[in-house]
């Protein structure tokens, strides 16, 4: 009788394990973590899936945790890594998404290093205290860790990052200008990296513009949960936000509040846009290609890590899209692009 | 402080209590029917996914949020007759099946999103209804009678549940079996069907809480509920297996978060204060439930297989 749920076990575990290797179209590789959950090691068999070719080719892996199409954070590391596949031959890329379980990461992490890829991208704050235990073990093996700014001084770790108050800032300056309430509500997750500068940017840019103005900070405590999210909105709106923003993927919940009521949205880290097409009035949008080339570049010439990147406007890592859909006022347009000249010759501080 | 006894605050405050316990409370429901009958189902949360996802699809696909509701019961009684077969016919270790069946739900949703949808899109959600008189009663018919239909119909299954467990034969055979399953063997009821009937309609609620979530909010994404359903079953024990006492629980949790959220939003509550304040719902509930609930003894047989003649 006792051998039943064990035989049951099995099943699940093969039907899970089936779900998890999924290879995704044009040679990328995707495993996502949730599926691979039980079994125990992450499952990311990056079966070779491209034509062979004379020379070797370039392995990446990142490892991300949230869905590489999140319209946010993950999705902007994965924008550039396939920005930079069409810049550059015989690149392959494999993916592990979804693993906002820490542990779920380090495993992934240890699988690329151990399968001799040439760049493993560790695409989270967190995973930085796993990281720091695998790469001394992997000496061949680059590792590229963000949003961070630290290789715990190892030779074969990268560190990038997004100066993402400076987008922020040009943001807020636009939001203040657009507010008539005079009042403007951000939705951020938990007061760390990213999103706290982009907070802090955006919030520095409207005092900026319309000193005296009310910007109500909500840090919801979670990067995932979308409905605490979108109650967080409908608290903003009730204290009279008439412009909102928030970072991380679970403002996708917000921004369904936003459209519902005629709010005004900013976005960051990708073009949310398409999200709420009426409300959206610009995105702050990541372009990783910019650091990446120079990573890649680094590690043709020997270099395996060591090095600090930032991304920024100025660098073009950092790019303000306008959501067309949106009737922007020719003179909050021309704020837009007056500070981002401002911060690019450093005129202006966003003061995070 | 003053600012938070503006009308418009407290309304909202009031407003967004209810929609954040709806889905627990329709989920606490159906687990309630389950765990009556001695069946504890630790896999909610990944029948809440997987029906989350499906009503989601459903209305992306037709534009009928109904047709979304159906998809999500459709695969509640579909995962609610799988984990019976689980755990009435395989005799499983409820403590660990109801797992399997969570991860399930959690892989299996993300993967359909991602092969299916891809990028998040917006859906149609259910439609406001504005109860007629009582909607406009100040102040309170803006916190209790201008909402989405699903939340008027979730208020509606408490009566309903506490009159079929304590009103109606079957009400009675849930109850006999989940307190002595043996005794209820031996006058004739039928351990198995009746469990069937509890942990499929505990699937069936659990499908509709994770639709009903996704639709109100017109959006999908990798592990929607954040562990809802894990909450659903804690209100179960803080409900003591009664379902005016669920929805108590339900209520008090969306209502700290709401109030959370909303003092965090005025800066009532400090910035630094944040991340320990968004603890403060599942701390207050765990606390009431270790008060309050430790008073009611659960359901004898829960969690215990029942193999006839043993």
């Amino acid at each position: 009788m006792s051998q039943i749920p064990s035989r049951l076990a099995l099943v699940v575990a093969l039907v899970l394990a089936a779900a998890a290797c999924s290879n995704g179209d044009d040679g990328t590789t995707t495993t996502t973590a949730a599926a691979a959950a039980t079994t125990t090691t992450t499952a990311a068999v990056a079966e070779t899936t491209t034509t062979t070719t004379a020379a070797e080719p370039f392995r990446i892996a990142i490892v991300a945790p949230s869905a590489s199409n999140d319209l946010a954070f993950s999705q902007s590391i994965v924008e550039g890594v396939n920005a930079i596949k069409e810049e550059r031959p015989n690149i392959e890329v494999a993916i592990t998404d979804g693993t906002f379980v820490v542990e779920d990461a380090a495993a992934a992490i240890r699988d690329y290093a151990s399968q001799g890829y040439d760049l493993v991208i560790a695409h989270g704050s967190q995973y930085g205290g796993s990281l720091q235990e695998i790469a001394p073990d992997f000496p061949d093996v680059s590792f590229a860790w963000g949003t961070a700014a630290d290789t715990f001084g190892l030779p074969n770790v990268f560190s990038y990052e997004a100066a993402s108050d400076e987008g922020g800032y040009v943001l807020g300056v636009m939001g203040a200008a657009l507010s008539e309430s005079g009042i403007i509500g951000i939705i951020g997750p938990i007061e760390v990296g990213d999103a706290k500068l982009y907070v802090d940017g955006y919030k520095a840019g409207a005092e900026a513009q319309s000193p005296g103005i009310t910007v109500n900070v909500n840090y919801t405590g979670s990067f995932s949960d979308v409905a605490l999210a979108s109650e967080a909105a409908q608290a903003q709106a009730a204290a009279g936000a008439d412009v909102m923003t928030g970072t991380a993927q679970m403002v996708v919940g917000a921004i369904g509040v936003a459209q519902e009521q005629g709010i005004a949205w900013f976005g960051t880290q990708a073009n949310q846009a398409s999200l709420a097409p009426e409300v959206v009035v610009a995105s702050q949008v990541y372009h990783w290609e910019v650091v990446l080339r120079d990573i890649l570049d680094q590690i043709a010439a020997g270099t395996a890590g060591g090095e600090l990147y930032e991304i920024n406007l100025a660098n073009g890592g950092e790019v303000i899209e306008f959501n067309d859909g949106y009737e922007l006022p020719d003179d909050v347009r021309q704020l837009a692009d007056d500070t981002i000249a401002g911060i690019i010759d450093g005129s202006i501080k966003t003061g995070a | 402080m003053s600012k938070f006894f503006a009308e418009a605050v407290l309304i909202a405050t009031v407003a967004s209590g209810i929609r954040l316990a709806v889905p627990l409370l329709v989920a606490s429901l159906g687990e309630t029917f389950g765990q009556r009958s001695g069946v504890l189902n630790l896999g909610v949360d990944g029948i809440m996914l997987l029906g989350a996802f499906s009503g989601y699809y459903a209305v992306l696909q037709s534009g009928n949020v109904w047709l979304g509701l159906l998809a999500g019961i459709g695969v509640g009684i579909a995962l609610g007759l799988a984990s019976a077969v689980i755990s009435v016919s395989l005799l499983a270790e409820q403590g660990i099946s109801g797992i399997g069946v969570y991860l399930f739900g959690l892989g299996m949703s993300d993967l359909l999103f991602q092969r299916l949808v891809g990028t998040p899109r917006p859906i149609k959600s259910f439609p406001k209804l504005d109860i007629p008189g009582l909607s406009d009663i100040p102040w309170v018919g803006r916190m209790l009678f201008r909402h989405s239909v699903i939340v008027y119909l979730a208020f509606v299954a408490i009566p309903f549940s506490m009159w079929v467990i304590n009103r109606t034969t079957f009400g009675m055979k849930i109850r006999a079996v989940g307190e002595n399953p043996e005794a209820a063997d031996s006058v004739g009821v039928s351990v198995a069907g009746v469990r069937y009937a509890t942990v499929t309609i505990g699937g069936t609620l659990a499908g509709v809480a994770g639709a009903a979530l996704a639709i109100d909010l017109g959006i999908f994404q990798q592990n929607l509920t954040n562990a809802a359903g894990f909450i659903a079953i804690a209100l179960v024990y803080f409900g003591a297996w009664r379902p005016l006492g669920v929805m108590a629980g339900a209520l008090l949790y969306g209502f700290v978060n709401s109030l959370v959220l909303q003092f965090k939003t005025l800066g009532i509550i400090p910035r630094s204060w944040s991340d320990i304040a968004a603890m403060s719902p599942a701390v207050i509930t765990i606390l009431a439930l270790v008060l309050v609930a430790r008073r009611f003894r659960q359901p004898a047989a829960l969690t215990k297989p029942f193999l006839r003649g043993e």
